[in-house]
Formats: C-alpha cells, structure tokens, sequence
C-alpha cells in the first residue's frame, strides 16, 4: 500500500525513514520534533526529499533516482491537518464538495450521505468555517479529505489543538472511519494512547530515524 | 453656483470613461503583478517593483514625455499598434486611458499585492492536497481571499486615474470633448477671466469622487478582513 524510503536534510536536521505497510491504519509515533510531519509532507508531495522513493499504491509518486515527483494535486491523497484549514470563503457544504468539483469527479451523492451521516455534520452544511467549533471543524475537514476519494488518507495530529473532552468527542469517529470508509490511513500522533486504539501497525520515529516498527504493542 | 453646464458634463463622462477603461485594462495585469511580487522570488525583482511604483515618484510630464516617445504616432510602440492594430493613442481618449492606467498602476497594485500576502498560504497547500491544480487553487481559493484587496486597488486606481493630470496633458493634450478630462478642463477654466464658477463645480464633483472612493476602498478592507476570519 505504502512504501517510503526517504531522506531529507532540513537545516540542522535529518531525516531518514524506511518503512513499507499494507496496513489499514499505519500509526507514525514520534515526540515533536521527530520529523513526523516532514514525512507526511513529503508523502503528500508538499515537501521533497532529497533522495528515495515513495510508493503510494503501486504508483512510484517520487523517485529521486529517476526524477520523478507527482505533485501534490495529482497525487490523489486526502490530508486532515492538525489545524483544519476549511476554505473561510465557503461553507461547510462547499467546504465538502470543493475535492470533488477539483478532480472532476461525478457527484456520488450516497457516498456524500453516507460521510455527512457517519462524521454527523449534516447539520452544518450552511455555516461558515468560522462559526464552528474546533471539533465541528476537524470532523469537516474529515469529510472534506475523504470526499474527494483519496486512495490514502494523511491524519496529521488531527485532534492535537483539541482539548480531552473533544478528543474524546472525535476518536469514536475516527475508529469508525477506519472500519467503514475503506480507504487506509497514516495517522500522524504524539499520544501513545491514541494510536493504540486506531493504528494496526505502528512506525516510531525518533530524530529522524525510524526506531521500531510493527503492532501495537511496540509502543509498550 | 447654477448648475453643470453640457461642457461641463462633457468633461465629467469623458474622465469617467477614461477612468473605467483604465482600471478595468490596468486590473489583470494589476492581479498578476501583485500575485508575482506577493509569492515569487525571481532575479530582477526588486527592479520589477521600482519600475511598478515609478510613476508615483516621477513627475508626471516626465511620465507622459516618455509615453509620447513610446506609444505616440511615430513611437516605437505606437507606430507598430498604429500600422498594424489601428489603436491610436496620440490625442485620443484612448491615449488619456493609458497615462491614466500607468499613473493609477502603483496604487492599483498595492492593495492586491497586500491582500494576497496576508492569504494563509497553507490554505492553498489544502487545496492541493484535495487535487486543485495551481490555476485552480489561484482561481479557487487565492482569488477569492483577496477579492476584497482586488476591489480595494481597483477603487484606489480609479480615483486617481480619475484625478490625473500631467502626464495625461503632455501625452494627448488638452481638447475638448476628446482628452479634456475634469482636471485639464478645471486647468483651462482657472485661465479663463468667468471660468470661476464652472471651475468651482467641477472641483466640487472632484472632491466628491475622490471622497467616495477612499471610503469604499476603506469599506473593501474592512471586509477583507471579516472575509479571511471566516465570518
């Protein structure tokens, strides 16, 4: 599913990871500062690496070697950030359908149903970004990667500007996500508990370098 | 003060004419000018950005001399649109739209080139990551943030195209009915002996536009502002 074989040099940092995953949900475990989000960016093509190859579903996306970069729009990804980035001009309902009208793609409106229902946002489809809480906007921003039908979806610290109670308020939704949306996930974390109850398989990255990697339990 | 006389209006249509075509042409070329001096670092910016705001510093007969040379009849540029595109500007209304166009430039940029610079930049990296090509991202989301800094520039440039004089008198002269916009012809009426009372007018009317635009170009920013806090 996902094959990334990377190196990066970023001022004073390095980073160079390795891991390859069939997983539904690869958890990338790191304190801040590990290089987590370096990695995702360049899985999702915002940042490159200096050298290696990064493998989304058979398709090679980079290949320094044989200089190769997919960029980003083409690269058919969907990325939740830590901090939501809904679209100020537009509302939740066209928050939803921008990923859709930018690939072209024919409505799908059970589909559409189906992620309103399971994220339950139906009830602020009219409102702007601006006027929804900080968990309302995480769960759109949700909806937003997943409607535009990625074949894999990047989770950044999603719930990482929450507060406890609104994490909890979301985690349910996530590990619904993983079980019901079929499309597989690099959820990028901090929190050990987190990952525990949605990764089926863990990456650890410390300064730079992946550590460990296997189940759950290496988080132990 | 009696009211505007048909000579009077005649001037008033022609610099609002000439203001619109200015800002309307000035506007594209306006936007991606704010957008290369906002996000791109090329060789030979800073130079792009003096050049942008010379018109600002420069005495404006200067700027219509230089205009003269370059797009009057036998001008390097002028000759060439002359012969082979018919567009005359020499002494025609269309020349008083391009030193109008070219003076207003500066102030037409800047508000563009600011609101573009105050877009979250990560906003268009969303847009990416949900499969929007650059064009679309600046079309979806880049142009729309900035609308209101686009609005803004476009008001700022139209009032001072509206109130351009020197370059506009040296460029096309001063005929009216043609080129005699609202300042040659206050120009004219205070070297009249009763031009008084019709300068008067037209200095009101001056007064009133240019007040008129400062306060919407005021009002654009104001909603920028609202516009990028997602209210």
């Amino acid at each position: 599913m996902l094959r990334v074989d990377v190196e990066k040099k970023l001022g004073e940092f390095s980073l160079q990871a390795s891991f390859a995953s069939e997983g539904r949900a690869i958890g990338l475990f790191g304190a801040s500062g590990a290089g987590k989000t370096s990695l995702v960016n360049m899985i999702a093509g915002l940042l490159r690496p200096d050298r290696g190859t990064i493998v989304i579903d058979g398709e090679t996306v980079d290949d320094t070697a044989a200089g190769i970069h997919v960029p980003t729009w083409r690269r058919r990804i969907g990325y939740v950030f830590q901090d939501a980035r809904l679209f100020p001009h537009l509302n939740v309902a066209q928050n939803l359908d921008y990923g859709r009208r930018m690939n072209g793609l024919a409505p799908d409106p059970a589909q559409h149903r189906r992620i309103i229902d399971l994220l339950d946002i139906g009830a602020l489809l009219d409102r702007r970004p601006g006027k929804l809480s900080g968990g309302e906007r995480q769960r759109v921003a949700l909806g937003r990667a997943l409607l535009s039908r990625p074949r894999l979806l990047l989770l950044d610290e999603p719930l990482g500007a929450l507060d406890e109670g609104r994490k909890l308020e979301i985690l349910p939704y996530l590990v619904r996500l993983r079980d019901e949306a079929n499309v597989p996930m690099v959820y990028v974390s901090h929190d050990a508990a987190e990952l525990r109850q949605l990764a089926t398989q863990i990456v650890m990255l410390k300064q730079g370098r992946v550590t460990s990697l296997g189940g759950v339990k290496v988080l132990a | 003060m009696s009211e505007i006389s048909p000579a009077e209006w005649t001037a008033i249509l022609l610099s609002l004419r000439v203001a619109t075509i200015a800002t309307l042409v000035a506007t594209p070329f306006g936007i991606a000018l704010a957008w290369l001096l906002a996000r791109r670092d090329f060789w030979g910016k800073s130079v792009l950005d003096a050049l942008v705001h010379l018109p600002l510093v420069l005495p404006p007969v200067v700027t219509g001399y230089l205009l003269l040379l370059t797009f009057g009849r036998r001008g390097l540029v002028g000759g060439f649109l002359a012969d082979y595109l018919g567009i005359v500007f020499s002494f025609r209304w269309t020349g008083a739209a391009l030193a109008c166009g070219v003076m207003a430039f500066p102030l037409l940029v800047r508000p563009m080139r600011l609101s573009i610079e105050a877009i979250d930049r990560r906003l268009e990296q969303a847009a990416e990551t949900l499969g929007a090509a650059p064009w679309k991202v600046f079309f979806t989301v880049t142009l729309p943030l900035a609308l209101p800094g686009v609005l803004a520039g476009m008001v700022l440039g139209f009032a001072k195209a509206i109130g351009e004089f020197g370059a506009t008198i040296t460029f096309v002269s001063n005929i009216p009915g043609e080129t005699q916009t609202i300042s040659s012809a206050i120009y004219s009426l205070i070297q009249t002996p009763d031009g008084d009372a019709a300068a008067g007018r037209l200095v009101i009317v001056s007064i009133v536009l240019a007040l008129g635009a400062l306060i919407s170009a005021e009002w654009f920013a104001r909603r920028a502002t609202a516009r990028l806090h997602g209210n």
